[in-house]
């Protein structure tokens, strides 16, 4: 069936800001669908509240509001530009929502709107528990048996007709709190006693226990001819228990014979016709390890996580296709992209294994619980592909950046068989670590099976990895064995280390012997049909596929790796638009990057695609072959920043800034001296080694202090520090990682944040804007709302700005990207830090000012001058609009995280506020980022004594906007006397009714609770804020944050403006 | 022990021996499944060629005798990336270099297996040579490939007499399905007594009188190995088959004969289809179906007579014929497999529409 004719203007809803659970995964699927409907002659009006996305770009839609995603503003935006269609399947569950939302109130009929792919009907049948139970059991597929009961003998009765164990989950309690798993009837009368008393409204849900089973998913397409077909099977090594999201996943399945690979794909192409889906689906799969009894654990009507995954490892562009299935094509009209002569109706065939790992957030998040269940944690993922399972794992590892480059990286040597055999109870991040040196220490493949599940063929591969160490460690290391390391991809500097060579050496030995990587094409067909893609992966053996091509100079550029807290999707959106401003140039483009959630790792961004881990050895290789005439690498964050010293060794020259140049902003010396002969001002500091070192510092500068390591992103590490004992507790956490460069510890100044991105061509520099942050300093950056243009400070104090930023990024040689974040305070200026690349304001910055920051600083690199591309440097006139950042958290999915702000970022996204006025632009932002009040008027305020002036003040303002205020005693003490009313509420030790009480009541709005200080997590406060944020509460830990909102609130309600951004 | 494989472009690859410890030359096919080696071993279609599997991991669940599609390994030789250090599920019962070792079947391993599919792409396929032996000469290797001949495979790999296989009584539908078997995958037969057909399985070379004495109520012609045209026997049986009015569903080696057998032609394909990722469209509901394959040779759609039969089948990929309808007759025939073992279930409908065939009486327009 050809493409309805009908379908000419087509709206995409987006996924909004970057939460966990809900990545950058759809600005790949978002992006990939915005350009087929776009080849296809569509017109594309896309809305997206996150402006960190390639999607938000007008290059990619011809209409884009960074909008809020609420049904109001929907609405608005169909009224004001009439599409004919939605595409609601693309932008994650939270897009598909609100598409639903929609079309249920009647308001696309009304509008003559369609919604395009899967329809309602569909959507209601999957996404609904009891729909999607009725519609199993009618087709007959099972699902693991459930039953809502409010009694123990029901649940006795219930549980008598499916068979222990069973898992109990109360209704609405936090975290699943009052839940457990029951093996016999005394253990489910215990639990369920318990469960039900705890459960606010006495419900518990009892549930046939699978964990332990296989989980096994499928990513499969249907279109409207009823064709199906899967793109292909994935094996979580984790079994049925870990969210497949913060598992560790296999592409293709491993350890199913064909019978039961047929028989779970049948059912997949069952379900898919039966609900009568068009467009992509995932349908994953618990399996009885010891049989042929399975269960549907859940179907996703859409494009989701996996099919991203599925996407990378596999070639077949899901969301592509999936976008080209709701025009009305049929599967076999669609042209697959990779062999130009084959069709999107058929499977890819893998001749490579594929393993995923996810990114998570331990690092930042040293209090929380590393415990894996079944609500997702991770930030992120990597994905590597390899000829051998080893191999592909072992990439995976490196590929992660947390200091891992082998399963020896996580320490266990000192526990003995008993502990290890204790310690495989617990699952988290590292128990593949567990794992290995259980079998190091002789404890058989079955006791290590019995105890975590994981399928014996996977011990098998891990030990496979222990023997290598075994043998480089204790061998002589001959041809033969480097070999059969480095087919199973062990690194260089792995095997230096296991045999006590030089990591040098190691590589000469290497070449000697002509080992080096090989690499070979995904191309989705397993060789049977030539493939026109250059998408690469590297073996060790074999011939190599990869042919530098001749011609065209190439250029080199440094993916940023997985996402993570303070490197997020905003790099991956400067490497893309880079490579595209590369390739305008006539350049030939080769990306590196691990990340399957990405745009930059879709086979048609660049020339050439390497999907490598990102380390010096793995980079060299590909040099080794590409020969590149230059690398960039000021786009792809800290990850590609880190590989400048190694390129410059292998002889590619560095485009742009000069890695000396990057040292000196980094150096505290260095950065000293030119601070010195710019003549800027700083905040006074020293860099230190040791806690005694840093104390000296520290009490020389008079506390507070900020202690922080450097070179790193997004402050990890970074601390206020108020006394002696923070500093050896701060210091101990930052040496836990050997420090390559020294501690920096600098005076706290407070006073007004102020940021700004500039492109510089040695000679001029161009500031497309200043941002300000509502934060004072003390709230990292990329925690804080910023605000463009800067409102409260006034032309003296940018003019200030403008001209130390030039004077800096001139001192500094820079050539392309350079950011800089300043305090303000009175008139003076001082700067904080300057990072000479791209950063994490850049995509909004260039969004809001319609400035591409990205493709100048690119052609800045390449030597073009600012004044030859139609600019003229220096500060850019400010908009006529205010554009808010506003961080977004994901703290409710990490258990045992400390939610208060600080010098350490921790939010994991970002949505935009945009309007004619602050206020609205403020308001906005806020419900951009789900703060939809005032809902109950209820709120809790509990402050530190320092803050109790800014309380009443805000305080007052809440109690105008009608709100009840609770506070704690001397929280209230304070209020009341300054004639706001409060009620006093107890502490958590006193005596009930207390805070917890109230927050448990499920009637508060907000509580605003800033910490006092210290990281001691059993205070009080610590127990409020973890509390509140679990129930949905919104809580604010920052005095200016909660002026902010009461400032937003005051203004909330009227009609807002939207604004297409592609038009400013 | 080192192995080596030798193609008759004179190629050498270098890798492990595995399995029976003996010389062979063989032509040399891969197969993209990346799963279902144990069925691929066991498949008579396969007898007279050596596979190579492109997936780079094989033998990871071990091998279960159930998968077998028959009594024993029909192919020459084995061609791996990499054999399981262990063999993990729960069905299995032996280990892929036992099975191997066992069926005396050699093998090579620890090869670029891409690099080998590739050049079969490239050149189409070629015959090959497993060696262990290191002094091996090539030209006179390459000699001897040149000149090595498949032959005719399928008397090899019939059954010797005719046997019958019955459901269940309270399964029986009724009806009695006479199977041709040219190098039968069991499943073929288990898709039939599944639905309640009884079976009688007879020998390749059995004649068309017997097979229309024993009143069976359809007739299917099975898979098999090697070039359709070596069959001139059997393909003069077909015919007289084709001339009665008992419907027939032939799958495969038995599609191509009974072209050949109605007047079109066959052509060796440059490198054959084998996998389990073929789609194949069904012109009559425009539907397209992923499908088991295994075949070198395809029916030549130009030369079908437009009044005895019509495409009812194309493969999406190449174009080329996968199934033809026979006009005024109630015989349909396809080139891929609905029984698939291994491989996809999705057309596995195929058999219904031949039970219904037998039931409605119905005649192709």
């Amino acid at each position: 069936m050809p493409k309805n004719a009908d379908i000419k203007r087509v709206m995409v809803i987006g996924s909004g800001p970057i939460v966990i659970g809900q990545a950058a995964e759809f600005d790949y699927a978002g992006t990939q669908a915005c350009r087929s409907l776009k080849e296809e002659g569509i017109e594309v009006i896309l809305v997206n509240s996150n402006p960190a996305t390639i999607m938000t770009d007008k290059d990619i839609a011809d209409k884009v509001y960074i909008e809020p995603l609420t049904v109001k503003v929907l609405e608005q935006i169909i009224k004001k530009e009439h599409p004919d269609s939605i595409l609601p399947t693309l932008g994650g569950q939270a897009g598909l929502n609100l598409g639903m939302e929609l079309e249920e109130s009647g308001f696309l009929k009304e509008q003559g709107v369609r919604l395009l792919g899967t329809t309602a009907e569909t959507i209601r049948n999957a996404e609904g528990r009891q729909e999607f139970k009725d519609l199993m059991e009618r087709i007959g597929e099972p699902v693991a048996a459930s039953e809502v009961v409010e009694n123990v003998e029901d649940g006795i009765r219930f549980t008598n007709t499916i068979g222990y164990p069973v898992v109990l989950r109360p209704a609405y309690t936090l975290g699943g709190s009052g839940g457990g798993i029951a093996h016999n009837q005394a253990e489910l009368e215990e639990i369920l006693e318990n469960g039900l008393r705890l459960s606010r409204v006495g419900q518990v849900l009892v549930e046939r226990c699978i964990a332990g089973w296989k989980e096994i998913e499928y990513e499969v397409m249907r279109d409207s001819a009823g064709s199906c077909i899967t793109v292909c099977n994935m094996e979580n090594i984790d079994p049925v228990g870990v969210h497949t999201g913060d598992s560790i996943v296999v592409a293709p399945s491993q350890t199913l014979a064909d019978k039961e690979y047929q028989m779970l794909r049948t059912s997949a192409l069952k379900i898919i016709s039966e609900l009568k889906i068009t467009g992509g689906c995932n349908v994953q799969f618990a399996l009885h390890p010891e049989s042929f009894e399975y269960c549907v654990i859940e179907v996703n009507p859409r494009v989701s996580r996996s099919s991203a995954l599925a996407s990378k490892a596999t070639g077949y562009p899901i969301a592509k296709v999936a976008a080209k299935i709701a025009l009305g094509y049929t599967l076999d009209e669609i042209k697959n992209a990779i062999t130009k002569k084959t069709y999107a109706s058929f499977e890819p065939a893998l001749d490579y294994c594929v393993v995923k790992i996810p990114r998570l957030p331990f690092d930042k998040f040293i209090t929380a619980k590393r415990t894996l269940t079944t609500q997702m944690k991770a930030t992120g993922e990597v994905m590597s592909i390899c000829d051998n399972f080893e191999g592909a794992l072992m990439k995976a590892i490196r590929s992660l950046e947390q200091h891992v480059d082998s399963l020896m990286s996580y320490d266990f040597t000192a526990l003995s068989k008993e502990e290890l055999t204790e310690r495989l109870e617990i699952v988290d991040d590292m128990r593949i670590y567990v794992i290995a040196e259980a079998l190091r220490k002789g404890i058989g493949y079955d006791t290590i099976h019995s105890i975590t599940k994981i399928d014996k063929w996977f011990i098998d591969k891990i030990n496979t990895i222990v023997l290598m160490e075994g043998r480089l460690k204790n061998e002589e290391l001959t041809t033969e064995l480097l070999r059969e390391a480095k087919r199973i991809e062990f690194p260089d500097n792995v095997i230096a280390k296991l045999t006590g060579r030089s990591e040098e050496e190691i590589k000469r030995l290497r070449y000697d012997k002509g080992i080096v990587a090989v690499y070979k094409m995904v191309d989705t067909c397993a060789a049977e049909f030539e493939a026109h893609t250059p998408y690469y992966y590297s073996v060790f053996g074999g011939e190599c596929e990869a042919v530098r091509t001749e011609g065209k100079k190439k250029v080199l550029v440094l993916g940023s790796g997985p996402i993570r807290i303070g490197q997020g999707i905003e790099f991956d959106y400067a490497s893309v638009h880079a490579t595209w401003a590369l390739s305008k140039a006539g350049y030939e483009t080769i990306i590196i990057n691990n990340n399957p959630e990405t745009v930059s790792t879709d086979f048609d961004i660049a020339d050439k695609l390497y999907f490598e881990p990102l380390t010096a050895e793995d980079v060299e290789s590909i040099v080794n072959i590409e020969k590149p005439d230059g690398a960039v690498v000021q786009f792809g964050g800290q990850t590609a920043i880190k590989l400048t010293e190694s390129l410059m060794k292998m002889g590619v020259p560095i485009l742009g800034t000069k890695a000396e140049d990057v040292d000196a902003a980094e150096d505290r010396e260095l950065f000293d001296e030119i601070l010195e002969q710019t003549k800027i001002p700083r905040a006074a500091g020293g860099t230190v080694y040791t806690a005694e070192e840093a104390k000296e510092v520290a009490n020389r500068l008079g506390y507070p202090v900020l202690v922080r390591p450097s070179y790193v992103l997004g402050g990890q590490g970074m601390q206020i520090a108020i006394s002696d004992k923070e500093i050896e507790e701060f210091m101990e956490i930052i040496n836990r990682i050997a420090q390559d460069h020294p501690i920096l510890v600098d005076k706290y100044l407070q006073g007004k944040e102020i940021e700004v991105d500039a492109v510089c061509d040695g000679e001029d520099i161009l500031i497309p804007g200043i941002m300000e942050h509502i934060e004072r300093t003390g709230v990292h950056s990329g925690d804080s709302i910023s605000v463009y243009p800067a409102p409260t400070i006034g032309r003296l104090i940018k003019d200030k700005i403008a001209d130390y930023t030039a004077r800096l990024a001139r001192a500094l040689h820079v050539k392309g990207l350079i950011n800089i974040q300043f305090i303000a305070i009175g008139e003076d200026v001082y700067v904080i830090e300057v990072n000479p690349r791209s950063s994490r304001t850049v995509p909004y910055i260039s969004k809001v000012t319609g400035i591409p920051i990205v493709e100048l600083a690119t052609r800045v690199i390449l030597g073009e001058k600012i004044k030859d591309m139609g600019y003229k440097p220096g500060l850019q006139p400010e908009a006529e609009y205010y554009a808010i950042k506003m961080p977004v958290f994901s703290f409710e999915k990490i258990r045992g995280a400390e939610i208060s702000l600080g010098p350490e970022m921790k939010s994991t996204g970002e949505c935009l506020g945009i309007a004619k006025n602050f206020h609205e632009a403020l308001y906005k932002a806020f419900l951009g980022a789900g703060v939809n009040l005032p809902k109950y008027k209820n709120m809790v305020i509990t402050v530190k004594d320092a803050d109790k002036g800014e309380a009443i003040e805000v305080g007052r303002r809440f109690e105008k906007l009608g709100y009840t205020i609770y506070a704690t005693r001397s929280t209230a003490a304070a209020l009341n006397e300054a004639g706001v009313k409060a009620r006093k509420v107890n502490k958590i030790s006193q005596e009930s009714p207390t805070v917890m009480d109230l927050i448990l009541g499920h009637r508060l709005d907000i509580v605003i609770d800033t910490p006092t200080q210290g990281r001691d997590k059993h205070r009080d406060g610590f127990l409020i804020r973890r509390t509140a944020i679990e129930t949905g509460i919104n809580v604010i830990t920052a005095m200016d944050t909660a002026r902010a909102l009461a400032t937003s609130l005051e203004n909330a309600g009227g009609e807002m403006e939207l604004t297409d951004i592609a038009s400013l | 022990m080192r192995a080596f494989l030798i193609l008759e472009d004179g190629t050498v690859f270098e890798g492990t021996a595995i399995g029976a410890d003996k010389e062979i030359i063989s032509e040399i096919v891969f197969n993209t499944s990346m799963a279902g080696y144990p069925e691929v071993l066991t498949d008579p279609s396969y007898a007279g060629q050596a596979v190579c599997m492109t997936y780079p991991l094989i033998g990871n669940y071990g091998v279960c005798r159930e998968d077998m599609e028959s009594e024993k390994i029909w192919l020459d030789g084995f061609i791996v990336h990499e054999l399981s250090g262990i063999p993990s599920n729960f069905r299995s019962e032996l280990s892929i270099q036992e099975f191997l070792a066992e069926q005396g079947i050699p093998g090579i391993a620890g090869i670029d297996t891409r690099a080998l599919t590739k050049r079969l792409r490239d050149k189409g396929t070629m015959n090959g040579m497993i060696t262990a032996d290191e002094g091996f000469d090539i030209e006179g290797v390459k000699e001897k490939l040149k000149k090595y001949r498949t032959g005719d495979v399928v008397s090899r790999v019939s059954c010797r007499e005719p046997y019958s296989v019955e459901p269940a009584d309270i399964d029986k539908n009724g009806l009695k399905i006479a199977v041709l078997d040219f190098g039968e995958k069991k499943n073929i037969t288990r898709s039939l007594v599944k639905r309640g057909c009884s079976v009688i399985v007879y020998p390749a070379w059995s004649k068309a009188e017997a097979v229309i004495a024993s009143k069976p109520d359809g007739i299917m012609l099975s898979n098999g190995p090697g070039d359709p045209k070596e069959c001139k026997e059997i393909i003069s049986e077909i015919k007289k088959l084709y001339d009665t009015d008992i419907p027939i569903f032939a799958i495969c080696l038995g599609h191509q004969l009974m072209a050949l057998a109605t007047g079109a032609d066959t052509y060796k394909l440059k490198y054959g289809h084998r996998g389990g990722n073929h789609p194949v469209k069904d012109l009559i509901n425009g539907k397209v179906y992923i499908t088991s394959q295994n075949h070198g040779y395809a029916v030549d759609a130009d030369s079908l007579d437009a009044r005895i039969a019509a495409p009812a089948f194309v493969n999406v990929n190449d174009g080329t014929n996968e199934g033809l309808n026979y006009s005024g007759k109630n015989i349909f025939t396809v080139q891929f497999h609905p029984e698939a073992c291994p491989g996809p279930e999705d057309s596995g409908y195929l058999f219904d529409r031949f039970i219904e065939n037998i039931r409605g009486g119905k005649s192709n327009a």
